[in-house]
């Protein structure tokens, strides 16, 4: 063992020139760590220690589906031709043999058909960008609950909500490319859109598109933006989000021995490596199997794209979803002005559109501001113990589903047997009224699971053992909770609303707090006051109890 | 001529003209009447509108009419044509099961032979589009499918979707899924417009190109695997979503939830 301890020597003095290498694998460690510093990087980073809990994962699901979508994606980019010139298609798939379609539709179609394992190439790129993008979703949803993105993090919330909206406009464009009819009909209505923005809305499409819809510059300018803009700003996006989480330590939830100078768990090496190294495998396993056996954007199906075509079932990859519903449950109003129309029925979506990702996107600074919390937090909140964020945050989902809802209000229509009209009026209704409901039941749900933890720590859990007592009356044995778990239950701290500054100065002279300072006191009391948390077991309350004669 | 001239008032003038026209139809008659056969034929139409009359008002006449007339409760059948009928009975879709947005096909519970005399009445009451031959809608030539998804492309699609899976109109109206439709039904329905569905006639359509149509459904339809694996539906990507969802990343976060709960125990000291 005299080369380990001698590796260990050679670490700790990094650029060393060491004259007598065990073997040939440490000359070539010692060769780079001269050039590269390797050993000092490794020994800072190698023993970093993780938590250990499922949900930790979902983010190491996004970075390997975009690590699978860039690796197909190079193979894609060999055999697509993005460009707009016409041509007569004379390929293997007889259904379009003749038919006039761009080349980027034949080429795609010469993927699918005529290129090697393209199309289990082409299904691996697209399950894996929808699979991505739910799984940021559902990560960023991860951290929201429970309350991650509190200082310091605020800033990698921040790089990841940018990740998330390039990653739904990078699927978007890449959704695009193909120029079959289902992608050129999204095209037709991004135009659509744009040309519905006041002033600018006209320059702004004869700019993008290169002249009228649909020109012959759309295909190789979303090409630039899909393979090389967009995901070029999500790589170094994505090195900074992870640099953020190294340099933060990964948050963990409560438990003995946890507190916020720390971090229990494993180390990266051997641990992780092994862990996050096979469960990339699985990630990429998975993917490629659903690709095997589940078809995804049929292009040979939908046809080329031909202004005068449209087929049904036009929507969005799931992820743009709810802007197709808020534009098909917006009513189709317009008004003129001055001799120029204005469309709201096309235009109040477009603009709801980025309201809605910013919404979920400013609450952790909202946050922040109402409780004027300056410390750092590395301990996770139980959803349960934050009943205002739980409830703003399942109010947003339930939003975002009513949206998806109306995004698909064809196929509820016809695969519920139910009226597209009254689908249409549910969302129109349920857009206001749903989020409100799912917030009031949230919260009341948040504070009963609260009182239930308070009653399971002051009386312990029930045993299921029936005793019947002297004189007759049955009662329910309770066990108390071990030590650990009634730690878990209390660990939490529980903000308090701040108050209002005296309205009297030190002079007695009557002073009225700002407007910004009584909103502050109000939404800090809406989100701490009484009716939104109930006050957690004290040790004297549970000291109390547990001392008693008999049950309770 | 003096003399024939003179006897116009003779008292049997009259029976002699009377005998020249009687043979002049006859001998008319025999010259351009119909041969045997065609006499049988009419014998045969009009037995079936006959029997097609009596089924009519068992089956059809609460609504439309002893007569085919219409009334508030079904629209008037004259002129709809025997293809009209033939697609209505033929899916099951007529006699209707009860009012409502639109009527559902189902179960056919009448014979061909019933269903051709039905046809058969209602197509006497007045002319129109007439039941196609299988000529008419059976294609030989390969190249009509490619042609035939164009048009259905853009003819079709917008309402029965890319793939002829059906889909949604306005007030629980619909477009139905042409999977597993008759050719002859297919043709009959772009003839007739039945229902909430426009009329594609011959002057707007040509029958080739209806053939077409026809061809390219059935191959859409037919067993053959689809290159991608599991169509989800054919209905785009809002099944895809729903699958990448619950297979994709509900089957990943599993994986994950097996991975975390699967690691090397710490050593308790």
């Amino acid at each position: 063992m005299s080369s380990a301890s001698s590796t260990t020597s050679g670490a700790t003095k990094p650029a060393s020139t060491r004259a007598n290498p065990a073997n040939k694998w440490e000359a070539a460690a010692d060769w780079t760590d001269g050039r590269l510093g390797i050993y000092s990087l490794a020994k800072a980073n190698l023993r970093k220690i993780f938590p250990d809990h499922w949900s930790f994962m979902l983010g190491e699901i996004c970075l390997y589906t975009f690590i699978i979508i860039i690796l197909t994606g190079v193979y894609l980019t060999l055999f697509f031709k993005p460009s707009m010139g016409e041509v007569i298609y004379n390929g293997s798939y007889v259904p379009l043999k003749g038919i006039s379609m761009s080349e980027a539709y034949a080429s795609t179609l010469d993927i699918s058909f005529e290129v090697r394992g393209g199309l289990l190439i082409r299904q691996i790129h697209h399950w894996a960008a929808l699979v991505f993008v739910a799984a940021m979703l559902v990560h960023m949803m991860r951290v929201f609950f429970t309350g991650a993105f509190r200082k310091p993090r605020e800033v990698n919330w921040v790089f990841g909500f940018l990740l998330l909206v390039l990653g739904m406009f990078d699927g978007f464009f890449g959704y695009s490319l193909p120029d079959d009819l289902l992608s050129g009909t999204g095209i037709r209505f991004m135009e659509g859109a744009i040309l519905a923005v006041p002033v600018i809305g006209t320059y702004i499409q004869m700019f993008l598109y290169g002249g009228e819809f649909p020109g012959h510059d759309i295909i190789p300018r979303f090409f630039t933006i899909h393979v090389l803009l967009i995901p070029g700003i999500m790589l170094g996006l994505l090195v900074a989000h992870l640099i953020l989480v190294f340099y933060h330590k990964h948050t963990q939830w409560a438990g003995p021995g946890k507190t916020e100078k720390n971090v229990v768990g494993m180390p990266l090496m051997p641990v992780y490596m092994a862990k996050a190294g096979g469960f990339f495998f699985l990630v990429f396993g998975l993917i490629a199997v659903i690709s095997a056996i589940a078809s995804i954007n049929p292009i040979w199906a939908y046809g080329p794209y031909r202004p005068d075509q449209v087929s049904t079932d036009a929507q969005p990859d799931w992820y743009m979803g709810f802007s197709e519903g808020l534009i098909r449950v917006m009513p189709g109003w317009e008004i003129s002005l001055w001799g120029h129309t204005l469309n709201l029925g096309v235009f109040v979506p477009l603009m709801i559109f980025p309201l809605v990702l910013v919404a979920i996107a400013v609450y952790p600074f909202i946050e922040g501001w109402i409780t004027g919390d300056k410390r750092e937090h590395h301990i996770l909140d139980r959803p349960r113990n934050a009943p205002v964020r739980t409830a703003l945050g399942a109010a947003w989902i339930s939003l975002y589903l009513v949206l998806l809802i109306g995004g698909g209000n064809d196929l509820f229509a016809t695969h519920l047997h139910l009226s597209l009209n009254d689908i249409t009026y549910f969302v129109r209704i349920g857009f206001f009224v749903v989020p409100v409901i799912t917030f009031i039941v949230t919260k009341r749900w948040c504070l009963g699971l609260q009182r239930r933890d308070k009653e399971k720590v002051l009386h312990g859990r029930e045993t299921g053992v029936i005793k019947r007592l002297p004189h007759g009356e049955f009662v329910e044995v309770h066990a108390q909770l071990p030590q650990k778990d009634l730690y878990k239950l209390t660990a939490h701290e529980q903000v308090q609303p701040v108050q209002l500054p005296a309205q009297t100065d030190e002079n007695g002279v009557a002073g009225k707090a700002g407007i910004f300072t009584r909103t502050r006191a109000k939404l800090s009391r809406g989100f701490y006051g009484e009716g939104s948390q109930i006050p957690k077991p004290t040790a004297e309350e549970h000291h109390e109890i547990t001392s008693g004669h008999g049950h309770h | 001529m003096k003399k024939l001239s003179a006897r116009r008032r003779h008292p049997l003038a009259a029976l002699v003209v009377l005998l020249l026209a009687l043979a002049a139809t006859g001998g008319l008659y025999a010259a351009f009447a119909p041969a045997d056969k065609a006499q049988a034929d009419v014998a045969a139409q009009s037995l079936a509108i006959d029997e097609g009359k009596k089924l009519f008002a068992v089956g059809c006449s609460s609504c439309h009419g002893l007569n085919g007339q219409g009334s508030s409760a079904g629209p008037s059948l004259v002129g709809v044509g025997s293809a009209s009928v033939d697609f209505q009975v033929g899916t099951g879709r007529m006699p209707a099961q009860q009012p409502g947005a639109q009527v559902p096909s189902k179960q056919n519970i009448y014979s061909q032979a019933e269903i051709d005399q039905l046809a058969a009445f209602v197509a006497s009451l007045g002319p129109g589009p007439v039941t196609p031959t299988k000529e008419q809608y059976t294609s030989t030539n390969p190249d009509d499918i490619s042609k035939g998804g164009e048009l259905f492309r853009t003819n079709c699609a917008q309402c029965h979707n890319f793939a002829g899976q059906g889909g949604a109109l306005t007030k629980g109206k619909y477009a139905p899924s042409l999977e597993g439709a008759d050719a002859k039904h297919i043709y009959e329905a772009m003839q007739t417009g039945p229902q909430n569905m426009p009329s594609f006639p011959d002057t707007t359509m040509p029958e080739e190109q209806k053939k077409q149509i026809v061809a390219f459904v059935r191959h859409t339809n037919s067993d053959e695997p689809n290159p991608g694996g599991l169509t989800l539906g054919s209905l785009g990507p809002v099944t895809e979503g729903l699958f990448g969802w619950i297979f994709g990343l509900g089957t990943l976060i599993a994986v994950a939830i097996w991975v975390a709960a699967h690691t090397t125990k710490a050593k308790k000291s």
